[in-house]
């Protein structure tokens, strides 16, 4: 072979030939080659013992890594809706034509490419962008010419004005879990003092629920792990952050890893478990040194690895594990596939992950919240969690509030709050809709703004976006069904094709081609899609359709077309083919609209 | 037999044992339930979704589901058979599915499956995506145009073959096959037509080749009788027959 794959060939010799480190391999491939050359392929294929066409399929599934080179620069413009109203199309079109360069395609010198990605988490302080997988947060014309000299001059981002990559936590309202800290090691400690049994009745007593949208009691999911006889057992976090419009994660890692940390070794005590995993997602791989720091740091501590506080046996020890670019991974089967370094493809269920998730074994997955909050109650206990809340929904939630509002950022509140509270307490005014819990979740109108925020009424994982009366909320679902349409794993038939179906029918009532009868079959596709896809993704991707045609018809009935059908292509259009092999450009040559 | 388990489908007590699946005790019963990637000689897969049933009011998976002594199942109102159809012509316009010019009509259980849906027409707009054929094997052509993501062909080679020659790549609607060789090429892969992956294919998009419409239209396996009553298309292969055998070689207990 003419070039040698040292790179490759090192990182086999210092991570291992785990055929589940493969994932992991490929990012830190792509990172060095900006893609993944075919003689890394051959290379792993070999010490892996995986057919090349699986690790091929692995490469295809991941939105972050690629067959073919990137430029030196690889430049993913941040796509939610949130960077849409912050303008982020213009930005992209600016530095594209600065630098000369297609949206998608390298630059004929390999310099650069710049694209769109799923949302990058920095909504409030959009909008953002990522290269080479950092994140640059708050882009303006200043800040594209800028970087266009530094991408021409050829200048690596470790030298670039460290201002570019400043994420603030922005934390605007603090509660119990943001105001009241803990010493590191004191949650474990009170495990290892009161029991574990005792400690899992005290969580079951704080009626903790998971923070990742389902809701799911931790006790109850932490007991039937522990339950489960197994040689293993699993304590994974996941990280992966992907419902739109949400950071609060980004916080909780960046500021409040500790206690992150602590929260999975006190699950890992009362389950049992050695071994645990962080599954961070490719979009945040800027906070991975630090949090590496934390471990390390815990570790040195005594609250990591060997005789966790000098108790015999309590063995426990976590590892990051970097998910690239797939909103699917948030799942917890498919985050699980994607840990053993696969396709995320979420798993039949039964059996669930209490039971067989990590290698088959018994495995908690748990939001980063989720983990937060337990080691908070382990240390402050049930009562003082309980006096926040309601009856049901316990505790206090972290809101990720971006949109239409002076004061974007993290705002944490008992459950309970109203939504015109939150809307006041931001400064949002002339408010139209929020979108609560991310494209999946529920658009509500101003005659709802009464309702509140919790389990039994509008229950979130945090996104909390705010939509203002000058916006056109179609927009708003023409971005998340296309976030759908990307993010579908392709798995099952509704939601891989219904949902490419759906996303047309949108594109065909934005372009005002839409009739009576497109609005229908919306919602049939939407109805199938919600009895038949084969997990939550493709179950709840028709909900901003669904929901906005009911609540908001008017976005819909100003652009349908007065006749009963229309056709779903362009009639002039689709002659182009035929007039480019003809060489005709005349009036004969185009079917006029007669409008 | 008063302490076999039960369960109730279409009004009918379905016995059933530890481990089945809804589908699993269906089929032994006798009762067809409609599916595409599910092959009982196989662990299930639950991809297709065609197989969706309706438990105590919930819409379910039938072939990962499993059996459970309190269930009702509806496997044959109206409400059932429209979400399938309309699964089914999901799966038709995803594709490129000109059945009169396919070798596999007649034999075909997406076809069959249609029928039994009484799906009439595609409904929804074609996406004609342009779709190549590869021809380079010596023994076995290949038709994108046919797929429909069952994943039996990847899972059957891979499991059974030990040979992992196909594998679904890329993701959402930009899924689709690929094959185990530098080249990409199926002619480069280990494949043999008579592995058992050669011959688990559901529809048109593995075929052998030189064999050309040796059983005439009228007489395939599903232009006699429907697919609830001769099964799958894949079970009614053997070796020496053609993939598209004759349904009257096979008894059936109606
Ligand atoms: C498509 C999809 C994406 C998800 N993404 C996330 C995510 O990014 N973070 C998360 O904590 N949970 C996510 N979930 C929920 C997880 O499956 C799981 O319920 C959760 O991690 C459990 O943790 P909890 O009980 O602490 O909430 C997602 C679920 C689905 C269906
Ligand atoms: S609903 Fe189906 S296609 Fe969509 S993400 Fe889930 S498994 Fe994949
Ligand atoms: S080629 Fe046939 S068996 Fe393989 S995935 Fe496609 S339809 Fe299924
Ligand atoms: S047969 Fe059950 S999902 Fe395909």
């Amino acid at each position: 072979m003419n070039n040698p794959d040292n790179f490759t060939s090192e990182l086999l010799v210092n991570k291992g030939h785990s055929p589940g480190q493969l994932l992991q391999l490929l990012c830190e491939i792509q990172t060095h080659y900006s893609h993944i050359p075919p003689h890394a392929i051959e290379l792993l294929s070999g010490h892996l013992n995986i057919p090349p066409v699986q690790i091929r399929t692995v490469i295809d599934f991941y939105a972050f890594l690629h067959r073919d080179a990137r430029g030196d620069f690889d430049i993913l413009f941040s796509d939610n809706i949130t960077d849409r109203m912050l303008g982020n199309l213009s930005l992209l079109n600016s530095l594209c034509k600065k630098l000369g360069v297609e949206p998608g395609v390298p630059r004929a010198d390999g310099r650069v490419t710049v694209g769109l990605t799923s949302c990058t988490g920095i909504c409030d302080q959009g909008p953002a962008l990522l290269i080479n997988g950092m994140v640059v947060s708050r882009l303006d014309k200043d800040r594209i010419h800028k970087m266009v000299g530094l991408i021409e001059a050829g200048i690596p981002i470790d030298h670039w004005p460290k201002a570019f990559f400043l994420v603030d936590d922005n934390i605007q309202r603090r509660d119990k879990l943001l105001s009241h800290g803990i010493i590191s090691g004191s949650a474990i400690d009170a495990m290892v003092v009161k029991g574990s049994d005792a400690l899992l009745k005290c969580l079951d007593g704080s009626g903790l629920r998971g923070r990742g949208g389902a809701g799911f009691k931790t006790a109850t999911k932490w007991r039937m792990c522990r339950d489960a006889e197994a040689d293993e057992h699993y304590v994974v976090c996941n990280a992966d952050e992907g419902e739109p419009g949400t950071f609060k994660d980004r916080v909780l890692l960046y500021s409040f890893a500790d206690c992150v940390f602590e929260g999975m070794t006190v699950c890992a005590g009362i389950i049992g478990a050695k071994k645990g995993f962080l599954y961070l997602r490719g979009e945040y791989l800027y906070l991975r040194e630090a949090l590496e720091k934390t471990l390390q740091a815990r570790r040195d501590a005594g609250h990591l690895g060997k005789n966790i506080l000098g108790k015999q046996g309590f063995d426990f020890d976590i590892e990051i594990h970097m998910g690239a670019g797939a909103y699917i991974c948030g799942e917890e089967s498919a985050l699980i596939e994607s840990l053993e370094g696969k396709r995320g493809i979420p798993r039949n269920r039964p059996p669930f992950p209490v039971t067989s998730g990590y290698r088959n074994q018994p495995t908690v997955v748990n939001n980063v919240e989720t983990f937060v909050a337990a080691a908070r109650i382990a240390v402050f206990g049930a009562d003082w969690f309980r006096s926040a809340g309601t009856e049901e929904s316990t505790g206090t939630k972290l809101l990720s509030v971006s949109g239409d509002c002076a004061r974007p950022g993290i705002y944490e509140y008992p459950y309970g709050v109203t939504i015109r509270q939150v809307l006041e307490d931001c400064g949002a005014i002339d408010t139209q809709a929020v979108q609560i819990s991310g494209a999946a979740g529920a658009t509500i109108p101003v005659q709802e703004f009464y309702r509140k925020i919790a389990f039994e009424d509008i229950p979130t994982g945090g996104s909390f976006m705010i939509f203002n009366q000058d916006r056109d909320l179609l927009d708003m679902v023409q971005n998340f069904s296309h976030f759908f349409c990307h993010e579908s794993c392709g798995f099952c038939t509704p939601c891989r094709v219904g949902g490419t179906l759906m996303q047309d029918l949108v594109d065909k009532v934005m372009v005002g081609h839409a009739t009576s009868y497109d609005l229908q079959e919306m919602r049939n596709i939407g109805q199938i899609m919600q009895k038949s896809a084969h997990c939550g993704l493709g179950a709840t991707a028709p909900n901003p359709v669904l929901d906005t045609l009911e609540k908001f018809p008017g976005i819909y009935s100003s652009r349908l077309v007065n006749r009963s059908f229309e056709p779903a292509f362009d009639l002039d259009a689709s002659l182009e083919v035929s007039r480019h092999i003809t060489g005709r450009d005349d009036e004969g040559a185009h079917i006029r609209h007669e409008k | 037999m008063s302490t076999e388990k039960t369960f109730r489908l279409d009004g009918r007590d379905i016995p059933f044992i530890e481990g089945d699946t809804v589908m699993d005790a269906a089929l032994r019963a006798g009762e067809y339930i409609p599916h595409l990637c599910h092959n009982p000689e196989f662990p299930p897969h639950g991809s297709c979704r065609v197989c969706v049933v309706d438990v105590n009011g919930r819409h379910q998976c039938s072939c990962t589901l499993p059996a459970d002594e309190n269930m009702d199942v509806d496997n044959s109102s109206e409400a059932i058979t429209d979400v399938r159809r309309s699964l089914l012509q999901m799966l038709f316009v995803e594709g490129n599915h000109t059945c009169p010019g396919c070798e596999k009509s007649g034999a075909c259980q997406l076809q069959a499956v249609a029928y039994n849906t009484r799906m009439l027409n595609p409904h929804f707009t074609h996406f004609f995506p342009k779709r190549s054929i590869d021809a380079s094997h010596p023994e076995i052509v290949f038709y994108y145009n046919r797929c429909i993501l069952c994943g039996l062909c990847e899972r059957v080679s891979r499991d059974i073959d030990k040979k992992s020659v196909f594998a679904i790549t890329g993701r959402g609607i930009n899924s689709k096959l690929e094959f185990n060789s530098l080249s990409g090429k199926l002619g480069d892969t280990e494949l043999s037509a008579d592995d058992k992956a050669a011959s688990v294919c559901p529809v048109g998009a593995i075929l052998p080749k030189y064999k050309g419409f040796e059983v005439p239209i009228g007489e395939r396996l599903y232009d006699t009788k429907p697919i609830s009553v001769v099964g799958d298309v894949a079970a009614n292969h053997s070796a020496e027959d053609s993939v598209l055998g004759n349904a009257d070689e096979y008894s059936s207990d109606e």
